[in-house]
């Protein structure tokens, strides 16, 4: 099957043509198929939110290109506006785009851009906002007299209200407490099983996305550094953490214990995988006479 | 996009111009706008242009990018020549219907021009070389005979350097805005003018309240370090004039009484 989203080449300068100009992509090329859920990590500035803009065809590439369906997005004005709909993304902090005077009206903006029957956008917003947990009773209150963490989840219903095939989250989790993390990752993950859409998700944290995410790109100082499935991209904990990365404490315990000559599976990274593989272990070490 | 407007941007750079006390480079501008209007003839412009091309070399800012600063007032530029072009009176060397060009004014359109233009690239030499920060410490420095008058030199000088400092942030802030909100298919760039305003709705609510929540935050920061006005108030980075600075300015001083002598005697 053919990648529902692809980079060729991807390059992008700041400030062309000024003093300040600056590459903060360079040569990226990534492939997203359509259901994965890929987690992109980096450190601070490794370009991970200029390359998401560009996959909406917000920012435009110096050189390179990006392909939907494996048409160039900028092939054509009303393309470009198109992928809009069929790419969508959450912004770091989101909460600070809510304008309107309702939160319904706020989900209702992206469905209503795409002309969308009335009836058409009440079944959109309203199936949003009960993914993300916003009550309906909210729904008719003003966005700014709500919390930070609801805002934060209206502003994330904004965007999966226009119902896009790729949904790409820029940090949905900065600046929450830990509930307030996990629950906007659970509400992501039913959006993804309930839609079967791809999840693009981005973030600073490896523990939180290990445990969700079908595959891992990580970003370094403008490049793509290693891109596999978590566990491949775990093993080399020494040079993630060259790059100012942890990998999960978990991951680190499963080598040890590894080292120490126990069978433990390189693909064990979460809690939950450790309990089971050390009960296997003792299991296995009881059944044997 | 918005961030590459350049009005008031700064260039760093480690150049003579650079590090020129901006009270002198002040002065020397204001200098240099009067020479500007005393020079009426071919030998004083030249001067001009010599004095303002030496600067831009010294300061090693592109030409390219200062021109860059006359393109927004270009359309100004074109009417007032050709306004002057058409309205002076002398000589016709060319007449057809209404349109009379004579040698006068084709002499006086091009000063003009040239005039606006140098004008503006002299301004922004100044802009471009001298940080924001700077540029207000050296007019409050320059204004502070008026605090005698009781002129709040310092809150306008505090208010500016506050203005100066947001600016690129509310661009910033701007950027963002804009494109969350096209990421949810707003359209800034089609429809009529009545479609246009109100497609930025979306962008000017969330700036403004922004704007509001930035300023409330700086206030309290700035109290909570004590700041209550200029009174006794000292600098991490006081001004000083160096040798550097006098020679520049007995330069421009130079530079002016030059001038004058020309207007006078009409070289
Ligand atoms: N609008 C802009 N203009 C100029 N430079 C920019 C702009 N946005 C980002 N940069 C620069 O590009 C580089 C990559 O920034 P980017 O925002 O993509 O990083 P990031 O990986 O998202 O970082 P973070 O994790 O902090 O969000 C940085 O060096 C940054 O300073
Ligand atoms: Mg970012």
């Amino acid at each position: 099957m053919a990648p529902i989203i692809k980079t060729e080449n991807l390059r992008h300068l700041y400030s062309e043509g000024t003093p300040f100009e600056h590459v903060a992509i360079d040569d990226i090329n990534f492939s997203a198929e359509k259901g994965e859920i890929i987690g992109i990590i980096g450190h601070t500035g490794s370009g991970k939110s200029t390359f998401i803009q560009h996959l909406n065809g917000l920012l435009k590439p110096s050189s390179g290109r990006v392909l939907f369906n494996g048409e160039d997005i900028f092939s054509s004005k009303t393309f470009t506006h198109e992928v809009r709909f069929k790419v969508g993304l959450v912004f770091q902090y989101p909460e600070y785009q809510l304008f309107e005077e309702t939160v319904y009206k706020d989900i209702a903006f992206g469905p209503k851009n795409m002309k969308l029957s009335e009836e058409q956008i009440d079944i959109s917003v309203r199936g949003a906002a009960e993914f993300v947990g916003v009550d309906e009773e909210l729904l008719n209150k003003s966005p700014f007299d709500l919390s930070g963490g609801q805002k934060r989840r209206v502003a994330i219903a904004g965007v999966m209200a226009m119902q896009p095939d790729v949904l790409i989250l820029d940090e949905p989790t900065a600046g929450l407490d830990p509930s307030g993390r996990d629950s906007i990752i659970t509400n992501i993950l039913r959006y993804h099983d309930a839609t079967g859409c791809t999840i693009i998700l981005v973030t600073h944290s490896m523990e939180e996305i290990a445990r969700s995410v079908d595959r891992l790109v990580v970003f370094n100082k403008g490049h793509i550094m290693m891109d596999g499935a978590p566990s491949e991209v775990f093993e080399h904990d020494e040079e993630l953490r060259s790059v100012g990365l942890s990998v999960p404490e978990v991951s680190l315990v499963a080598k040890r214990l590894r080292q120490l000559g126990l069978p433990i599976d390189r693909s064990v990274y979460t809690v939950e995988q450790a309990k089971k593989a050390l009960l296997a272990v003792r299991g296995g070490a009881a059944g044997a006479p | 996009m918005l961030r590459d407007v350049t009005l008031g941007q700064y260039f760093p750079g480690d150049t003579i111009v650079h590090r020129l006390d901006p009270r002198t480079k002040l002065t020397l501008t204001l200098i240099y706008i009067v020479a500007l209007f005393l020079a009426v003839d071919y030998f004083s412009y030249a001067v001009m242009i010599v004095v303002l091309a030496a600067c831009i070399i010294i300061s090693k800012i592109k030409l390219r990018v200062i021109l860059r600063g006359v393109k927004p007032l270009l359309i100004v530029i074109i009417i007032t020549g050709l306004l002057n072009l058409f309205y002076t009176k002398g000589e016709p060397i060319l007449s057809f219907w209404i349109i009379k060009i004579t040698v006068e004014g084709i002499k006086r359109a091009v000063f003009m021009i040239l005039r606006i233009v140098m004008l503006i690239m002299g301004s922004f030499l100044l802009t471009y070389t001298t940080s924001p920060v700077a540029l207000t410490d050296g007019l409050e420095s320059l204004l502070s005979p008026l605090k005698k008058l009781r002129f709040p030199v310092h809150e306008l000088a505090m208010m500016m350097s506050i203005a100066l400092r947001f600016i690129p942030t509310l661009i910033e802030e701007t950027d963002k805005i804009m494109s969350a909100q096209k990421a949810r298919g707003a359209n800034f760039e089609t429809g009529n003018l009545f479609q246009r305003a109100k497609a930025l709705l979306p962008l000017l609510i969330p700036l403004f309240i922004s704007a509001f929540r930035r300023a409330d935050e700086l206030a309290v920061a700035m109290e909570s370090r004590c700041y209550n006005g200029g009174e006794g108030r000292t600098k991490m980075k006081s001004l000083h004039m160096a040798p550097r600075d006098w020679i520049a300015l007995f330069l421009g001083a130079l530079l002016l009484a030059g001038m004058i002598v020309m207007n006078v005697y009409k070289i």
